[in-house]
């Protein structure tokens, strides 16, 4: 019980400290239009915010006006580039590991594509792609997959790199092959590198899914719902949309978590 | 390996040399090196730092190329004594995998090899039994004392039944108590299996206790400085290492290796 309480006390501490400033803050911002109860304040306090997250959620799931269906929208999307992003991810890694001209030539190219901002291209992918008839989720989903892969690539040349020369030896004393030194030694010691990796890219396609939502005049999603508050000025369906991101970020590494926790009860307690 | 069965002879090296780097960097490690051992030896090499010891363990297994003279394993070159599994390797360091728990690491050359699943789970019990750990096969490797896990690497080099073990300081990282018990241990394993076993070493009480030959080395290149007999018998309980035999063996090993390293 103690124990609990050492723990969850600074947390508690310091989300009572933001919420205090929060709410001083909206109170200072809003006085002059003297509207806490206002519709459009310019920052709504925590329990405004609270209220308009909890209306959207509560909405049937059918409803234009529920936060769940928008949340799902854009979960579909994160998603079907997560997996993209895994896939292409650990192929390229895999592929840089394997072949020394790769990593010379591939590496490059794969930290520029990170340095040009997805916001900029994203426009440009769900043009060209609407021109040969690809709409909907494909081009979120390869916009959500272009942020997504790197922390996985990234993470997976690092961790298919990482045994050490003895336990390389032991297995050529084995005379193995190429596919054992991957399947038993490089694969299963990666693992530790690529969760972290993991959590990293799967935040990245939320906020790569909701980034490819807003230039594509889309009618769902929270990327959607974020524009069309901003655009109406409904600061309080603006900051629901942000903390239901928010959420959706926390379920889809609570995910990733899981995985990991499943991993390490095979592993025995470690990763 | 029929052959190598009846050939008294597991490892010949004739002239053996070997340079690591080239150019100005050039390092020699092992030079002139003529040594034979027999099938069911038990022959320690032994030697300060540098001097090449596990340079030539590391050839014999195929892990390092010679640059000069050659080197026959169970009659074979070593690159194909290698491709046919002839020897285990114990390293210093365990280098056990720590996803597998101990029952799968010692199973891991078996299914490197293709054994079947019946075949892989029986060779690993028995082989833990030979070292004492059945009752940990369903642990983790970072769950076990250093020692255990040395132990644990040990029935994986045997679980294959090669024809020769291959150990590399495999206690050099232990505390001394630990150490006695695992000398005793590999000597009555050496004793029972009667496999020829090489067997790196900086400590001389050891080399003394294990060997039925000692090879000293010195460095700068290594050289074979002298080649120790050490008759002891096959009966070696610890308290051995008091009798005026073992005391007469070592102190000629280490006079060899003060010969051999004059500045040191």
């Amino acid at each position: 019980m103690r124990e609990a309480l050492r723990r969850t006390l600074p947390v508690i501490v310091v989300v009572a400290a933001l919420l205090a400033v929060w709410y001083a803050a909206a109170l200072v911002v809003d006085a002059p239009q003297g509207a806490l109860a206002e519709k459009r304040p310019l920052l709504p306090t925590p329990q405004q915010v609270a209220g308009a997250l909890l209306a959207g959620i509560l909405q049937p799931p059918t409803s234009p006006r529920s936060l769940i269906y928008h949340a799902g929208v854009t979960a579909a999307s994160a998603a079907a580039g997560f997996a993209l992003a895994f896939v292409l991810g650990i192929g390229l890694a895999i592929a840089i590991v394997n072949v020394r001209l790769l990593d010379r030539s591939l590496m490059p190219w794969i930290i520029a594509s990170q340095t040009v901002p997805a916001l900029a291209v994203a426009p440009m992918v769900v043009v060209v792609l609407g021109n040969i008839g690809l709409t909907g989720l494909v081009p979120k989903a390869l916009i959500a997959a272009w942020l997504s892969f790197f922390p996985i690539v990234t993470s997976m040349v690092a961790g298919l790199r990482s045994p050490e020369r003895i336990q390389l030896d032991l297995l050529r004393t084995y005379s193995a092959g190429g596919w054992d030194v991957f399947a038993q030694l490089r694969w299963p010691a990666s693992m530790s590198f690529l969760f972290p990796g993991m959590k990293v890219a799967a935040t990245l396609a939320v906020v790569g899914a909701i980034v490819a939502e807003l230039p594509t005049g889309a009618q769902a999603g929270l990327g959607a719902r974020l524009l069309a508050a901003s655009y109406y000025g409904q600061t309080l369906q603006l900051w629901a949309a942000l903390v239901m991101a928010s959420l959706l970020a926390v379920v889809v590494v609570g995910v990733v978590d899981g995985a990991r926790g499943v991993l390490v009860r095979v592993r025995g307690g470690r990763l | 390996m029929p052959a190598g069965d009846l050939d008294p002879v597991a490892v010949i090296a004739n002239g053996l040399s070997l340079t690591f780097g080239s150019g100005p960097e050039v390092t020699p490690a092992l030079e002139g090196i003529d040594l034979t051992i027999l099938r069911g030896e038990f022959v320690s090499l032994i030697g300060p730092s540098g001097c090449g010891k596990t340079t030539l363990l590391r050839a014999i297994a195929d892990l390092e190329r010679p640059t000069g003279g050659t080197l026959v394993v169970n009659g074979l070159t070593p690159e194909l004594a290698r491709r046919q599994r002839a020897y285990g390797y114990v390293f210093q360091a365990p280098a056990l995998y720590p996803w597998r728990n101990v029952e799968r690491n010692v199973m891991l050359p078996l299914e490197i090899m293709g054994l079947s699943r019946a075949e892989r789970r029986e060779r690993a019990q028995r082989n833990l039994q030979l070292v004492g750990l059945s009752d940990v096969a369903r642990r983790f490797p970072w769950q076990l004392s250093g020692g255990m896990q040395q132990r644990v690497s040990i029935a994986r080099a045997l679980s294959f039944e090669p024809s020769l073990l291959l150990m590399d300081e495999p206690f050099g990282a232990l505390d001394e108590i630990t150490r006695d018990g695992l000398n005793l241990h590999l000597h009555e394993l050496w004793r029972t299996t009667g496999m020829t076993t090489v067997f790196v070493t900086h400590s001389i009480p050891e080399a003394v206790y294990l060997s039925t030959r000692i090879v000293v080395m010195s460095p700068r290149p290594g050289r074979i400085v002298e080649v120790i007999d050490c008759d002891l018998g096959a009966e070696r309980p610890l308290e051995i290492r008091d009798t005026p035999e073992f005391t007469a063996i070592g102190s000629r090993v280490r006079h060899a290796l003060h010969a051999g390293t004059p500045h040191a």
